[in-house]
Order: C-alpha cells, then sequence, then structure tokens
C-alpha cells in the first residue's frame, strides 16, 4: 500500500530529464523554433531509443506498456524542459486509442509509433469545442470537413480524427485531398495545425470506437496536465534561482518577503498539484471509472494555477524576463497553450459537474 | 503507487461502516467535563475497535496496529462520508502525544499518551504570550528553580481550551541567562495548581461553534522538576516537533467539507431552482473540488513519506497553508450560495444549519492565523523549503 513513486519511476524520470537537460537544452529550443516544424525528428528518434515513444505501446508492438502515470512523469519531464516533441499525439493519445481498438492495421502503427519512425497527430478538438464551422464528416466511406487545432499535426505521418465520440478515422497525411496547414501559435514548441479533409480515403475507420475515444481523451488531458505542471516546476525553479543571485539595495532580492512570498505561493501550488497528478494517472490505470473525473479535475486544476505562475515567476525576473533573450517565455508560453488544447478550465469543470450529476448532461 | 483495496480492505471498510452507522446517533462533542463519562466512553470504544489511537503501542493505552495507509485512508472516508469525527479533534491527541512518543519519559507515556487518546485528560497548548506570537522564541514567562520545582510566573494568551483542559503543556524560560533559543523548557503542567488565573476572551464568532479562547496568569505556580519533557534548556526543539506535528493535524477534512456544501448547494433554492442549477455557483464549487482533492491526496502522499521513512521536504511544509485557505474558501462559497439570507446567525429565523457556514468561515480564519500565521507559513517555505535567504536584521539603534 502505497501512494508513491516507485524506484524505477525515479530513474525513468531522471533518465529523461538528464537527456533533455543534455541533448535539447534551451538553447537548442531556440535554435528549432526557426525550424519549419519544431519537433525535429532527430531528438524524437532519440527519445524513442530511451522508450520515449513507446512508453504506452504493448510489449507485442514493441513498445515498454507502462502505465499513464510513468507516460505523464515523461511529459512533466518534457514540460519541464519545453522540449518541441510530439509527445502528447503520438506517445500518449494515439496508442490508447489504437491499442483499445487493436486489429493488425492498429499494430502495426503501433510498432511504427513504438520505434519512432512514424508519428502520428491528432485532431480531436471539435469532440468538445466547435468553432469556425469546423467538423469532419464520413459519406460514402470518406472524410470530408475541417480539423481544428490538431495537435502535433503539423509534420506528422499519420492523424487521427475523431469524427464524433464513437467515431474514429485513421488517413495517412500523404493520402489524396488532405492539406494539412501550420497555424503559427504563441508557443513555437507545438505543431498544431488546421486539418483540411476533401474526400480523404481514411487508411482505417473505426465505428463504435466510443470507449477507445474516451479514454484517448482523459489520457491526454492527463498527460497535458503533467506538461503544463512541469513547466511550472521549472518557472518556480528559475524564479527561485534568480531571487538568490539578483541584487538590488545591496541586498539578494529573494531576501525581501514580498519576492519570498511570491515563491512560496508558487511553490505551494505546485507540490499538491503534483500529487493529483499522480493520483488521477495512476486511477487511469487502476481505477478507470474515476479517471474521466480525475483528468477533467486535474487539467483544470494545473491550468488555473500555471497561469499564476507563468506571471508571478515572470515578475520575480523583472524586466529581463519580458525579453526574448531571458527565455522564460518559452514556458510562458507552453503553459499558455496548453490551457485550451484539450479544453479550457470552464469547459473541463462543467464536465466534471456533468459527470457527478450536478449539471445536467450536454 | 498501489492503493489496490484486496479483499481483506474491503473486510475492513465494511467494519467500519458498520460501526459508524451503528454509532453515528451517540457521538457525544465537545470538550466539556460535563459530557467526560460519554466522551471517554465513545473514544474507549474508538479505540477497542482500533479507529483511533490505531497505531499507538498498546503499553501506551493504544490498539497497537502497525501503520497502514489504506486503514487509515478507510476510516477517514467512512467517518468523513458519515459527517462524524474520528476519534477527537484537540490539542492533546493531535500535538502532546505525538510529542511524548518521541520525546516523553517511559513514566510520562505511561501515565498521559493513554488517558489523552482516551479524552479524560483535555489539554492546552500554554505557548504564545502577549508580546510573543509570531516570535515565539521571545517568550518571556519565567520558571525559576526551588528544589525538586520550577516556580512559574507570566502570562499565557489564545490558549484554546484552557478553560476546560485538565493540563497544559507550556513553554517557560527556565534559563535566563541562555540564547533566546536556548533557555527554554516544555513542562507539563496540571491547571488546578494553585496560582493559575483563566480568563476566558469572547472570540469573533460569539457563542456558536468550538471557539474556547483565553488568557493564563500565572503566579507563583509550582510545578515538580519531573515535569519537563526532554531536558531542560531543549523546549525550544521540543516545541518544533509538536509544532510540526500541529501543522500536518490540520490536514482537516476539506472532502467532508465539500459534500456538506454540494449538499447546500443541491438544498438551498433560489427562485426555485437549486442554486446548483447555476453555472456560477457549481464553477465554484468544481474549482475547490478540484483542490480538496488535491489537498486529500497530498496528505496521502504525506502519510507514504511517512510510512516509507522518507522526509517529505517542501511538499509537507505547504500542508497546512493550502488547507487553512481551503477551509476559509469553501466557507466563503457556502455564504455566498445562501446570498442575502447567508449573514443569518443566532438562531434567527430562516438561519441555515444553525449558523455552521459563519461559524466555519470565522473559525478557518483562525486557523489561518493560529499555530503559525500564513505569513510565517510563507516564510517557512521560502526559507527552510527554498533555500532563499533569510530576512537580514535591522541594526540595533
Ligand atoms: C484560533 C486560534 C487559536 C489559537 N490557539 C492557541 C493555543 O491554543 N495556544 C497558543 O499558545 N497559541 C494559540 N494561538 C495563538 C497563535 O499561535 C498566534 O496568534 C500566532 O502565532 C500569531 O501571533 P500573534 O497573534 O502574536 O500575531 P503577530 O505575531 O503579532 O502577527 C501579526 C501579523 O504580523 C505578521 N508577522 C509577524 N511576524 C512576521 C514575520 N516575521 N514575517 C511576516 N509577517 C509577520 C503575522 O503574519 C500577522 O499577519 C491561537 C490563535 C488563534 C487565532
Amino acid at each position: 500500500m502505497d501512494f508513491g513513486l516507485s524506484e524505477d519511476q525515479h530513474l525513468l524520470e531522471q533518465t529523461v530529464r538528464s537527456f533533455l537537460a543534455d541533448q535539447v537544452p534551451i538553447e537548442r529550443v531556440r535554435e528549432l523554433r526557426e525550424n519549419e516544424a519544431p519537433n525535429d525528428r532527430a531528438t524524437w528518434s532519440a527519445l524513442a531509443e530511451l522508450g520515449v515513444a513507446g512508453v504506452l505501446v504493448p510489449e507485442a508492438q514493441g513498445g515498454s506498456e507502462l502505465a499513464l502515470l510513468d507516460a505523464a512523469l515523461v511529459s512533466q519531464a518534457l514540460g519541464h524542459a519545453v522540449t518541441p516533441t510530439p509527445f502528447l499525439a503520438s506517445a500518449v493519445m494515439a496508442p490508447i486509442a489504437l491499442a483499445s481498438i487493436s486489429g493488425s492495421k492498429a499494430d502495426g502503427w503501433l510498432a511504427g509509433i513504438a520505434s519512432g519512425e512514424l508519428v502520428c497527430g491528432v485532431a480531436v478538438t471539435e469532440l468538445f469545442s466547435v468553432r469556425e464551422e469546423a467538423g469532419v464528416r464520413v459519406s460514402d466511406g470518406k472524410l470530408h470537413g475541417k480539423a481544428m487545432m490538431a495537435i502535433d499535426s503539423y509534420g506528422a505521418d499519420l492523424l487521427l480524427v475523431a469524427i464524433d465520440a464513437d467515431t474514429l478515422g485513421v488517413v495517412k497525411t500523404d493520402a489524396a485531398g488532405l492539406d494539412i496547414t501550420r497555424l503559427a501559435t504563441v508557443d513555437v514548441t507545438r505543431c498544431t495545425a488546421e486539418v483540411l479533409l476533401d474526400g480523404v480515403t481514411p487508411a482505417a475507420l473505426f465505428e463504435a470506437a466510443g470507449p477507445a475515444v474516451a479514454r484517448m481523451l482523459d489520457a491526454g488531458r492527463i498527460a497535458l496536465a503533467a506538461d503544463a505542471l512541469g513547466a511550472c516546476e521549472s518557472m518556480v525553479e528559475q524564479a527561485v534561482a534568480y531571487a538568490k543571485q539578483r541584487k538590488q539595495f545591496d541586498r539578494l532580492i529573494g531576501s525581501f518577503q514580498a519576492v519570498k512570498h511570491m515563491c512560496a505561493e508558487m511553490i505551494a501550488e505546485v507540490e499538491p498539484a503534483r500529487s493529483l497528478l499522480w493520483y488521477a494517472a495512476h486511477s487511469f490505470d487502476a481505477m478507470p471509472d474515476e479517471a474521466p473525473l480525475m483528468a477533467c479535475h486535474v487539467l483544470a486544476h494545473v491550468s488555473e494555477i500555471a497561469r499564476e505562475i507563468a506571471s508571478v515567476s515572470t515578475q520575480v525576473h523583472g524586466g529581463i524576463g519580458w525579453t526574448d533573450e531571458q527565455n522564460l517565455h518559452f514556458w510562458f508560453k507552453r503553459i499558455g497553450n496548453a490551457r485550451h488544447l484539450l479544453g479550457g478550465p470552464e469547459l473541463l469543470r462543467n464536465r466534471a459537474a456533468e459527470l457527478q450529476g450536478f449539471a445536467p448532461a450536454a | 503507487m498501489d492503493l489496490e483495496f484486496d479483499a481483506r480492505y474491503e473486510e475492513f471498510r465494511a467494519q467500519v461502516r458498520d460501526f459508524v452507522a451503528k454509532h453515528r446517533p451517540v457521538q457525544p462533542m465537545g470538550l466539556a467535563s460535563a459530557k467526560k463519562k460519554e466522551r471517554v466512553a465513545w473514544l474507549s470504544l474508538q479505540i477497542e475497535h482500533g479507529y483511533w489511537a490505531r497505531t499507538i503501542p498498546k503499553e501506551y493505552g493504544g490498539y497497537g496496529a502497525a501503520p497502514d495507509l489504506l486503514e487509515t485512508v478507510i476510516m477517514d472516508e467512512e467517518f468523513n462520508k458519515a459527517g462524524i469525527a474520528r476519534g477527537m479533534m484537540a490539542q492533546g491527541p493531535s500535538m502532546l502525544v505525538p510529542t511524548l512518543l518521541s520525546h516523553g519519559s517511559d513514566e510520562q507515556r505511561e501515565r498521559w499518551i493513554g488517558s489523552t487518546m482516551r479524552g479524560e485528560v483535555i489539554w492546552c497548548q500554554g505557548y504564545s504570550e502577549p508580546g510573543s506570537g509570531s516570535d515565539l522564541a521571545s517568550l518571556q514567562t519565567r520558571a525559576t528553580e526551588d528544589g525538586d520545582d520550577f516556580v512559574i510566573n507570566g502570562q499565557k494568551i489564545w490558549t484554546s481550551t484552557a478553560d476546560q483542559a485538565d493540563m497544559c503543556f507550556i513553554l517557560v524560560r527556565t534559563e535566563p541567562d541562555a540564547k533566546k533559543h536556548e533557555g527554554i523548557s516544555y513542562v507539563l503542567l496540571p491547571m488546578d495548581t494553585p496560582g493559575i488565573d483563566v480568563q476566558p476572551l469572547r472570540t469573533m464568532s460569539g457563542d456558536i461553534g468550538e471557539n474556547s479562547f483565553n488568557q493564563v496568569f500565572f503566579s507563583d505556580v509550582r510545578v515538580p522538576k519531573a515535569n519537563v519533557v526532554g531536558r531542560r534548556g531543549e523546549g525550544w526543539k521540543i516545541a518544533n516537533t509538536t509544532l510540526k506535528h500541529e501543522r500536518n493535524s490540520l490536514n482537516a477534512n476539506a472532502e467532508g467539507t465539500l459534500i456538506r456544501l454540494a449538499r447546500l448547494m443541491n438544498d438551498e433554492t433560489i427562485r426555485g431552482a437549486p442554486a446548483m442549477a447555476s453555472p456560477v455557483y457549481r464553477d465554484r464549487l468544481m474549482k475547490l473540488q478540484a483542490r480538496a482533492l488535491s489537498m486529500k491526496h497530498h496528505g496521502m502522499r504525506m502519510l507514504t513519506c511517512s510510512l516509507r521513512g522518507d522526509s517529505p521536504g517542501i511538499a509537507g511544509l505547504v500542508v497546512k497553508l493550502q488547507n487553512c485557505q481551503l477551509n476559509y474558501d469553501m466557507a466563503a462559497l457556502a455564504i455566498d450560495v445562501m446570498g442575502e439570507l447567508g449573514v443569518l446567525y443566532d438562531h434567527a429565523k430562516y438561519e441555515r444549519e444553525r449558523g455552521f457556514w459563519q461559524a466555519h468561515s470565522m473559525f478557518s480564519l483562525g486557523l489561518i492565523i493560529g499555530g503559525g500565521t500564513a505569513q510565517i507559513q510563507k516564510n517557512i517555505i521560502s526559507e527552510r523549503g527554498l533555500g532563499l535567504p533569510r530576512e537580514p536584521k535591522p541594526a540595533k539603534a
């Protein structure tokens, strides 16, 4: 009986964190942002060799078939280092969906995902929010329409398209009639895209895939919360480090209570949120009935504390925090991007209320 | 991570549930001496079943079970669901007993642990003084040596439950020439000793809720030297373990309060519709629920650390700050949900739940201040937890 990380989990976390510190330091992220697709394949391949791409893929398909909590720790490390990768879509959401559908096609894709050779984006926004008249429909077995803000989709090889809560299409990104345009976002570390489908023949169409779609969304929300929480951790660390080094009025600014208390308030939010994250991630595998509620709560809660931390950490830095050169904005923007990627806090809390019968179901 | 409830635990849960259902109507509350017989019977019954003093060794009057995270979680969940207190929330069980377990002599443990857990002996905490609150180590109440005794003179204030207490664990200055932190001793003092004068203070919440608050005057109060816990002059160190337990014990039942708040929102109607139907109130409730869940699981994480023998580090330092504010914010939503009727109090017509939420709001505010203010918590978190530099001392004028 134990509510804490195992030694293996600590090891996994450390391995990924030290790899990222070595191989993808912030200077490298600065270089990558100039790329057409910042989540470059070389980094992803190297991470795949560490087991990152296949963390959730079944062993039979070459993955390590770990728990969502393990994936959340990796996600947290990636957020901490603001690494541009397709982890959320390709290593979390797609494998969860494909593994619960199974079948020989899905198995093949899973093997590709685990090796890192196949990058899979997901287009799921319309499951929870519809803007710009987006939506994808099936007619005569072909896909038509538009999907907005598709995650990790620019530069991907394969795309999972949620058509509705029960139907999932898989399309190859070189399919005829498919057009993927990168949408520039304030955060340059994610390859978000608009997907236009003009009579695209899907590589597979899964109907009655309701449980797979729901699980994919829950897993994505928990992993995204982990990413944002990792970014928060780093912002607190950077603020504390700066406060120990910057002097004003002949004193380290960290000796001013105003600054100290800002730092204390930030960490006081981070630590309990970490506990909630562990529980939510653990519930996904061990207590699946609780996972939908936990997924909503953890992402909504982390989104709220993260917005505050993003601001306060920047304030601790003063003017330099507001510059491009200081790099702090990479974290600020990563956090900003996470906030609505799989549903914003208001939407998630409304869903949490619905799940408990507090609000009339939509 | 392993929270599997195997069959053994399901059985345990069923037992707890049975017990709670059977005894729910009879649980006596409060520390008043008039209720002593019922209180002792109720707490003894809980100890007998292992729902209270569970991990305290049998020789000291406990149940003697090995620590087990899930059992603790199950007991808390079932008691909270039923809305009844497990054991007794008081300074004796939550602060004195852990202190004696780590620093007391065998004789002190035998004499005080069982009797305190059974509710036979009620304690108060004599730390704060008019001139020494946050700066507790500056305390001035003196204890001078006289033969086998110390003789205490001075004043304590903000002493919760002093008017009901049989005993006081008190901090006194025994070595006036030592440095501030090194001259203090931790003493167990019977409250019926001649020379003690307890004067109750009325609190902001008036007569509602548990709110005993006092000042206590000491003139030539004699106490045997054998009543010192640990060594003379080590009181500061010992008191700090007590404060740590106080802060951890404030891991109050946020989940239970949240359930009660949700019930209120279902019951309370505005223009004929339940408050729960309002998306605005509902959103606030869901925000609080996420915080309550965080603190619940954070508590499990802290428990796991102590079972593993790991230090929780900074994660442990944030508990008091966050729990107290969460409780205050839950009461605030309840008051807002009741709207214009939320101010009704003191048995007014239309008053809800006997003024519970107003009283809870004020009580929670007291907890934000008591046991180390929120600001002091932030100093501790930032200095001890994050290693930020201490405030420079002002040059003496
Ligand atoms: C409900 C309740 C129950 C209590 N029960 C007991 C009890 O049973 N036994 C007991 O001994 N005491 C008890 N206390 C007293 C409590 O511990 C003190 O009130 C508390 O430690 C603050 O001390 P103070 O009241 O002297 O306030 P002060 O220390 O004078 O503080 C006033 C303000 O100044 C701020 N401040 C002070 N120093 C600093 C600093 N270094 N940095 C930043 N801000 C600072 C404080 O945060 C606060 O906002 C209780 C208090 C309450 C409210």
